[in-house]
């Protein structure tokens, strides 16, 4: 249980640590004058952070336990299977409670061959940006404006690309993913960060 | 002045002070009832007259007046729709149909011919909004309708722990009894010595007790109290009895002590008992609850029973054995509670209390609506009795995985507990409805091994 608690929360401070120091700025010259991040690079800055925290979710905890020292496994149904949550579960946990905290931006992780289909791109801008991200083969990340519920949003999109084996064969294998051939370092889907805009 | 004037203006002020005490006396005191705008659910009647529980000064509802009561049970419940999934602004354009972030949308208060089961006051293929694309996805789904998602037994909208697909998967093919009822045995004493919240003591015996002269129990009631695991344990008189008026001031012999003396050692009880329907009003600094304000059926002589700690386990006697089926069937008077004494789980019980069959081998009222939880407490393992009775009951579903599946199979409990009419009989019978969910999910997963290409294994 306390693992179920603890990872979404250190994912959501991390998250919530960079965006406050993008924001304010980390140094006594920034404090008294802001450095003025652009939209960009402020979601270039989170997903850094967020990639990151990801990366060393997937090597150091989950390839090291379960794959290295054969302590633990990660499965989908973590919890009643007494495992690791998934890496794609933990950013999504992560995204839910940075959610619930409200700071102004949000982010989730989506793909054209979601297994869940909830995660499938809904709106244009998802749509666009994640054929886009695909078609580049994730080599170029994509960015627009979109208005949704009336509020204008800086969108960026950044591709979420298969790093181990682990994640092929597990995407290739469950039964509701609708594509299964993928291949190491392909695109399998893509991380929405959206800003509010005045 | 007039004599005519003096006397209107009297008259005036009279009838002005008059309506003023009126209105203040209705308006907070017990009669303030007329001020309800409709009856309330059955989930909060009890505390109706607390207005403020849920709302704001104005009328408005305090945003997080459901969380303060709810929050807990539905982390418990790994909630399927948590508000934060709403707030995504890439699912405005379905918040603009069911705004979903927010509770009183789907659970409005005060509107009793709108509301259906489990408070929902949306029309109930709510489900629709959001996913239409199941009937696509899921072909065996194709001819179900939306308004029978959350109300055929196969998925709710908050808690899916024991419906879920992969969990029917790993249940499937269960047989109606898997193994003979085992409930765990309670540990406060051992996990209070652990903590270093109790120092042990040596048991009590009669020339122990220290409570006044004036306070001197009978013999019949010192030999029952000598018996109790708190003479056993060394808890004496005074460690109940005295109690302080208030933070930092002096304690005082109390000869009724209520529950917040219990909750110096049975906290985890107390925080259950006060959030369920027996408790909840004390929660609210209301009068204690009484059967006669029950909305069920009870029995006319427990009508006046107030519900407190010793309403069900005695005074001094603390007999959980008694608690756990003659406290219950001493209010209720329902069929399912009547039923009890005809059912398998009561010959089960009488086994266990005549010594024919192993301690934690019967089946109370309490194994099932008051079930034996294990959580951790400051680091150890505690096991204790949930008491918020409603904590597993309403969608029933929630009894599945702290209850059923001790000793049931999965498919015999979502049938069971889909049929009204075997409830009422407190399960003397077999189900005669039938659940689909794990032959839906068998069947496909038998397709998808069909059609699962082996190049992606």
């Amino acid at each position: 249980m306390r693992s179920k608690n603890t990872t979404p929360l250190i994912a959501a401070l991390s998250v919530a640590a960079a965006a406050t120091l993008i924001l304010t700025g980390c140094n006594e010259a920034s404090a008294a004058k802001p450095a003025g991040f652009t939209p960009q690079q402020m979601a270039d800055g989170l997903f850094v952070v967020m990639s990151s925290d990801r990366a060393v979710y997937t090597k150091q905890v989950v390839n090291r336990l379960q794959n290295e020292e054969k302590v633990i496994k990660a499965s989908e149904h973590w919890q009643d299977e007494k495992g690791l949550p998934l890496p794609a579960q933990m950013f999504r946990m992560g995204a839910e409670t940075v959610a619930g905290k409200n700071p102004g931006f949000t982010y989730s992780l989506l793909s054209l061959w979601p297994i869940n289909k909830q995660n499938a791109p809904k709106t244009e801008a998802e749509i666009a940006g994640l054929k886009f991200i695909s078609d580049n083969k994730g080599t170029t990340n994509y960015y627009t404006e979109e208005v949704l519920g009336g509020q204008k949003y800086y969108t960026a999109v950044y591709a979420d690309v298969a790093v181990s084996a682990a994640c092929v064969k597990c995407h290739n294998n469950h039964d509701d993913s609708p594509k299964t051939d993928f291949a190491l370092n392909d695109v399998m889907g893509g991380v929405v960060i959206r800003l509010p805009l005045k | 002045m007039a004599p005519k004037q003096k006397w209107l203006w009297c008259a005036w002020i009279a009838l002005t002070l008059s309506l003023a005490v009126i209105a203040t006396t209705y308006s907070f005191g017990p009669g303030r009832q007329w001020l309800l705008p409709g009856k309330t659910t059955h989930g909060h009647y009890q505390i109706e007259l607390s207005c403020d529980a849920c709302h704001t000064p104005w009328l408005g509802v305090a945003e997080k007046a459901c969380q303060n009561c709810h929050a807990a049970e539905l982390k418990a419940a790994d909630d399927s729709h948590p508000k934060s999934k709403f707030t995504d602004p890439r699912n405005a354009d379905r918040l603009r149909l069911v705004k979903a972030d927010d509770c009183v949308v789907c659970h409005r208060e005060h509107l009793p011919e709108q509301t259906r089961s489990m408070g929902i006051t949306m029309p109930m293929d709510y489900c629709y909004h959001c996913h239409q694309q199941t009937l696509t996805d899921r072909p065996s789904h194709k001819d179900f309708g939306f308004e029978t998602c959350a109300t055929a037994g196969c998925h709710n909208y908050h808690d899916n722990t024991a419906l879920y697909e992969n969990f029917l998967l790993r249940h499937a093919n269960e047989p109606d009894v898997t193994r003979a009822p085992q409930t765990p045995a309670l540990n406060l004493l051992a996990t209070l010595i652990e903590e270093g919240a109790f120092t042990p003591r040596p048991a009590l015996t009669s020339e122990d007790p220290d409570g006044p002269a004036s306070a001197t129990l009978n013999a019949e009631g010192l030999s029952e109290w000598l018996g109790t695991a708190h003479a056993q344990a060394g808890v004496n008189c005074t460690d109940c009895h005295e109690q302080p008026d208030g933070p930092n001031l002096p304690k005082r012999w109390v000869d009724k002590p209520d529950h917040a003396a219990c909750a110096v050692c049975h906290a985890t009880e107390q925080s259950g008992f006060l959030s369920g329907k027996h408790g909840m009003r004390l929660s609210k600094n209301l009068p204690a609850m009484t059967p006669q304000q029950a909305r069920q059926p009870m029995k006319p002589k427990a009508a006046h029973v107030e519900l407190t700690c010793v309403s069900c386990h005695g005074a001094h006697g603390f007999n959980t054995g008694s608690a756990a089926v003659d406290a219950c069937l001493s209010c209720h008077n329902d069929a399912h509670s009547l039923a009890y004494k005809s059912s398998g789980h009561f010959t089960l019980w009488l086994a266990e209390a005549s010594g024919d069959a192993p301690p934690g081998s019967g089946v109370s009222c309490a194994t099932c609506h008051m079930p034996r939880e294990q959580t951790e407490s400051r680091g150890q393992q505690l096991v204790h009795v949930q008491h918020n009775q409603n904590a597993n009951l309403r969608p029933n579903e929630k009894m599945i995985r702290s209850v059923c599946l001790n000793c049931h199979g999965l498919g015999f409990s979502l049938d069971a507990l889909a049929d009204t009419a075997l409830i009422g009989t407190n399960f003397i019978g077999r189900p005669s409805l039938h659940i689909e969910s794990i032959d839906l999910a068998l069947r496909r997963q038998m397709t998808l091994k069909k059609t699962k290409p082996e190049t992606s294994k």
